[in-house]
């Protein structure tokens, strides 16, 4: 997994709500068995629409998302992340997010900061009136700024989220560590339970 | 505040492998369900590390999401859709993994065969990477939804690190009239607390109306807690769970049918839990719903009129209701009954279990679909479909003019070829009416199987309680 510590770049502003995983990647993409290759296919109803924000070439560059709420509803496909992550984003701003894709952001190292609404809306009303306008997220200090300091707000994180951002560290090999926990685990667990294949 | 205990709390303790301060929970998963579209690269990056499938014996896999539904013992137009199909078939190769493939009877979508298979039951953690994982709550499981990278980690593991989730009452008290089924009170939960309305939730669902429903019902009902956001949906196990499960495949049996009963007695919520939230329905209040927009929310009595946006709550609730009444090409004040349709699809990890087809079936029985639509029957499983054929009812479809199909997740995604084209209209049994869901610039209605069965004879969308059988 990435590494995040801070990002400082333009902010790509996409002010809606309940932004769904099928808008985000649609299902006719999900084919491929690679875990690139996304992106090009991201929000791709939407781009047929000239003045969608991704077609703007002044966006460019953006690794930052401002959006609505409740952003990544729907289907648990990590390839919504994925397709994020391979447009160039390591950091998404919303008011909230859906569990299974905030969950899967963090297993890729992709940062979901929660602000609330009206935070959002500065954030996106001050990139669409700029696109060259640059945010900062800094996950040591937990916040959003302007580089001129004007705006900070600082967010919440859970701790261990942050931990395994920082160090960018892949939790298998940490779950493993714990092998003579899950180990006993089993032994003590119920014979009651089915399974699949009778070895 | 009470010390007892909710059944979600019970089981999540239960399955604890390692609890530690400033760490989510390590919990141990029962039953790890896979299918071909998010795990390839899961597989792959196992291979990459030199690991193994911990525990191949608790991991069934099979294929649904991407198969054909006809001619499926001809070569499959989509190169992509193959690979995806066979390289499952290679990693339960490789890895000792069971599956279900599409020349098994067995086969069919996910989370319709953990039930018919007797694999689910009261008390288990269960874990897909699929968000409707949720719908094995009917059995009084913990079942959810997981990405890729978490998929790859309970298949190195068998266990999952999890931060402890809320818990949420939805209770619907009273009884259903006629007519009334438990997509319309799911699909009322829905419009009542939000799409995300149960965001860091588990749902257990209860009340009478709850308890007097078939599993088909429960399974329905907590299929859709996702589309409400939660992170899973679950009922108490009962009598009706028992009945359901005994004598399938997977369930225990003799001695071990007893001692399970024993302990699955013991899952229910104590008197004196708390939840940190309670949501409370009238049954009798309920009344066959349709979806007007592209949310699952967004949903009026189908005696009802597609609301005006101005009077929306919020003006981001409005501006969110005019962009899904352009998506979906509705002017507001128009009366439900009078939008016309091109597509019936009925199917689905919500409502193709035998009990919808069924209900659909009798409503359909002796009629004709419209002209001007064209209607499809997706079964869940081969075993539902084989089930129906016993039945007659697949006569009672294809002699109406539906399509009579084999066993997929089909139109609820469109990731096979069955889809919409640009601008069609469907009545659907499934659970999303995202933008696009069905294919691109496809119009999505989410009813029950009798309202979808009705619509397609009709031609439009009809109040299910005035329909004369014939
Ligand atoms: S039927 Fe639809 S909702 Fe259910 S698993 Fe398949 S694609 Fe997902």
């Amino acid at each position: 997994m990435q590494k995040f510590t801070r990002v400082q770049s333009k902010a790509l502003p996409l002010n809606r709500a309940d932004i769904d995983t099928d808008q985000i990647i649609p299902a006719q993409y999900l084919k491929r068995i690679e875990r690139t290759g996304f992106g090009q296919f991201a929000f791709e109803s939407w781009r047929n629409d000239p003045d969608f924000v991704l077609n703007n070439p002044a966006y460019e560059g953006a690794q930052v998302l401002v959006t609505g709420p409740n952003f990544g509803c729907g289907s648990s496909r990590e390839h919504a992340p994925w397709a994020l992550e391979d447009l160039g984003l390591r950091a998404i701003i919303a008011p909230s997010f859906a569990d299974i894709f905030r969950n899967n952001c963090a297993k890729i190292g992709l940062l979901t900061v929660e602000l609330d609404q009206d935070a959002c809306n500065y954030l996106v009303a001050r990139a669409e009136e700029n696109p060259a306008a640059e945010v900062v997220v800094d996950l040591e200090a937990q916040t959003v700024s302007t580089p001129d300091g004007s705006f900070v707000r600082t967010f919440e994180i859970d701790p261990f989220v942050k931990y395994m951002l920082l160090e960018g560290l892949d939790s298998i090999a940490l779950t493993l560590l714990q092998d003579d926990e899950i180990s006993a685990f089993e032994n003590s667990r119920s014979s009651l339970y089915p399974k699949v294949t009778a070895s | 505040m009470g010390e007892g205990k909710t059944i979600s709390e019970k089981i999540w303790d239960r399955h604890l492998v390692v609890q530690e301060e400033g760490k989510p929970d390590l919990l141990y998963i029962d039953l790890h369900l896979v299918h071909e579209v998010t795990s390839p690269q899961a597989f792959e990056s196992l291979r990459l590390a030199g690991r193994k499938v911990r525990r191949p014996d608790l991991t069934l896999a099979t294929v649904d999401h991407n198969v054909p539904t006809i001619d499926r013992d001809k070569p499959w137009t989509d190169p992509l859709s193959t690979q995806q199909v066979q390289t499952l078939r290679q990693n339960c190769e490789d890895f000792g993994v069971e599956l279900f493939g599409v020349e098994d009877v067995r086969q069919g979508i996910v989370h319709i065969i953990g039930p018919e298979q007797g694999l689910t039951q009261p008390g288990m953690t269960i874990v897909c990477g699929d968000s409707h994982t949720s719908t094995h709550g009917a059995m009084g499981a913990l079942a959810f939804g997981i990405g890729t990278s978490e998929v790859e980690h309970v298949l190195a593991t068998q266990t999952l690190p999890q931060s402890r989730p809320k818990t949420m009452a939805v209770e619907v008290n009273g009884t259903l009239h006629e007519g009334v089924t438990a997509k319309d009170v799911i699909l009322s939960i829905i419009h009542k607390i939000g799409v995300s309305g149960g965001v860091g939730h588990v749902i257990e669902y209860r009340g009478d109306v709850i308890r007097s429903l078939p599993m088909s019902g429960r399974m329905t009902i907590c299929n859709m807690s996702i589309e409400a956001g939660a992170r899973a949906g679950l009922v108490a196990p009962d009598e009706t769970t028992f009945e359901y499960l005994e004598g399938r495949n997977f369930a225990p049996k003799g001695a071990d049918w007893e001692r399970a009963l024993d302990e699955w007695r013991s899952l229910v919520t104590d008197d004196d839990a708390t939840f940190d939230t309670t949501v409370t329905l009238e049954g009798g209040d309920i009344e066959p719903c349709v979806t007007w927009g592209t949310t699952p929310a967004q949903s009026v009595p189908v005696t009802g009129r597609v609301p005006d946006p101005s009077e929306a709550a919020s003006p981001q609730a409005q501006e969110l209701a005019e962009r899904s009444l352009k998506y979906m090409d509705l002017q507001p004040g128009t009366a439900i009954e009078d939008i016309p349709l091109d597509r019936v699809f009925l199917g689905s990890c919500t409502n193709a279990r035998i009990e919808d087809l069924r209900a659909a079936a009798d409503i359909v029985r002796g009629h004709k679909v419209a002209g001007s639509v064209r209607a499809m029957v997706v079964p869940g499983s081969g075993l539902v479909k084989l089930q129906a054929e016993q039945e007659g009812l697949d006569t009672v479809f294809k002699d109406a003019g539906f399509e009579w199909r084999d066993a997929g997740c089909s139109m609820c995604l469109g990731m096979n070829p069955d889809t919409l084209a640009p601008g069609e209209r469907c009545a659907s049994t499934s659970n999303r009416n995202f933008e696009g869901r069905q294919g691109r610039g496809g119009r999505t209605h989410l009813v029950s199987p009798q309202m979808a069965a009705a619509a397609a004879v009709a031609g439009h969308f009809v109040d299910i309680r005035k329909w004369e059988k014939s």
